[in-house]
């Protein structure tokens, strides 16, 4: 990346892995596993997180010198709600379908912890372009949680991805269901959202042992 | 009556908010390490729950909902104001918490210091919103069942978070593997959790079997309402056929 500094190329790629918003930072957990059973679901889930935390970010940044820090909360809180309450109408205009499978859970990226985090924590000590790369790759690193546990969940769950079966016919027994393989329902529901994250969790930890928790 | 004890142990065990819908995960990963801050944090949700669904319902019924605002008069009745709910609910929610950190810095400092950051951030707690946004999408009827719905949901995270943090106490003493420790167990724990509060989805099947009947009824009343015009129609052109004879 020739445009971006060196430090600057840090503050996108960091989030992505070592430290990732979900598995790291514990942050953003709430609204994201309940929608992660669809791949489609996931990606417009992560598309909408990356929309309003790279703008929330810059807008934040750009307020950063005139807010009284007693009352920021509110104001960081006004900036998500505006902003996720474009997501949702512009959702229910074009992707009715999808905005009624998300439901509460567009509403619910205003208290996506980690929207509120990154605010806290960069946007309001940072100049605007660093806060607007921060929050593109914070917000890319949740979504590249949210796509992995979507795709497993669907690929297992119900042997589709984005809709299309690409196991084979489950009725019709042909691809892989012709040996005798079977989806696996349990996948589809919430629990194991849950346990896929712990094992992401374990895998990435096991390649990093840096990142290792006291007990 | 009975629509509030059910209403009260289906939030409670179905849907808990943690088990079931995932709300409020970061403040439950977060203040999990120990029992006595759990139980600070898991009152101050109960009690913040119980407060701002019963709010934001009146809200929701009396400004925002489509025709709420006809109590105004006719000419506001084809107002549809829902979609500034979440700004409304956000603001309600942070204006209690406000008001609950004052009261708990004021009566027990000790609470107030080992909550730490997580009281202000309860304003952020997807359960809190999370409950106001659906008790507005499940279209809960009366003021008194937003309360219960509320207080219930509050009472469901509690139990959740305290059986984690009890758990994670124990947990310190067993050999975990290294890379699992801390974030990863207490995500597969959690999952486990969730399976076993699934077993409780079949309490309630009996109120569900009974709830198809008025739809019944509704698409009875349709067909005779279909008969009527079938008739008025065919009275109708008997008319309007009787008309063309005579020219």
């Amino acid at each position: 990346m020739a445009i971006l500094s060196k430090k600057d190329s840090k503050l996108i790629l960091d989030p992505l892995a070592d430290n990732n918003p979900i598995t790291i930072q514990v942050l953003g957990i709430c609204s994201a596993l309940a929608i992660t059973a669809e791949l489609k679901a996931s990606i417009v889930m992560a598309l909408s997180v990356l929309f309003v935390l790279g703008l929330g970010n810059v807008v934040i940044s750009l307020m950063r010198n005139i807010i009284p820090s007693k009352i920021r909360i509110i104001v960081q809180l006004v900036v998500v709600a505006t902003l996720v309450i474009i997501v949702d109408q512009v959702l229910k205009a074009f992707a009715y379908e999808l905005s009624k499978t998300l439901a509460v859970f567009v509403g619910l990226i205003i208290t996506n912890c980690i929207i509120m985090g990154r605010f806290e924590a960069f946007a309001l000590g940072n100049g605007v372009w660093r806060s607007f790369l921060d929050g593109i790759g914070n917000a890319a690193g949740y979504g590249v949680i949210l796509i992995i546990v979507g795709f497993f969940r669907e690929l297992l769950g119900s042997g589709t991805l984005l809709g299309f079966p690409v196991l084979g016919n489950p009725i019709e027994k042909t691809g892989l269901y012709a040996i005798g393989y079977e989806n696996n329902g349990f996948m589809l529901l919430s629990p194991m959202a849950l346990i896929v994250v712990g094992i992401l969790i374990w895998v990435q930890r096991s390649r990093n042992p840096a990142l290792i928790e006291e007990n | 009556m009975l629509e509030h004890t059910e209403l009260f142990f289906k939030s409670i065990f179905i849907d808990n908010m943690v088990f079931a819908t995932f709300l409020g995960m970061c403040s439950y990963l977060a203040v999990s390490k120990k029992v006595s801050t759990a139980v600070g944090l898991g009152a101050a949700v109960i009690f913040v729950l119980a407060v701002t669904v019963p709010l934001n319902w009146l809200l929701d019924q009396y400004l925002l909902r489509d025709g709420a605002l006809s109590w105004l008069g006719p000419e506001y009745a084809d107002y549809n104001l829902s979609f500034l709910s979440f700004i409304l609910f956000i603001a309600t929610i942070a204006t209690m918490v406000q008001l609950v950190e004052i009261v708990v810095e004021k009566f027990s400092p000790a609470l107030y210091n080992s909550l730490g950051i997580f009281l202000p951030l309860i304003a952020v707690n997807c359960a809190i919103l999370g409950g106001s946004l659906f008790m507005q999408a499940r279209e809960i009827p009366s003021l008194g069942l937003a309360f219960n719905y509320g207080l219930s949901s509050g009472i469901g995270w509690f139990l959740a978070i305290l059986a984690i943090a009890a758990i994670r106490e124990k947990i310190r003493y067993s050999n975990v593997p290294p890379p699992l420790r801390g974030l990863g167990i207490t995500f597969i724990i959690t999952g486990l959790m969730a399976i076993g509060f699934m077993s409780f989805g079949g309490m309630l099947t009996g109120g569900d079997e009974a709830a198809p009947v008025p739809e019944e009824t509704a698409v009875q009343e349709k067909t005779e309402e279909e008969k009527m015009n079938l008739e008025e129609d065919a009275e109708q052109n008997v008319v309007s056929y009787n008309a063309i004879e005579k020219e």
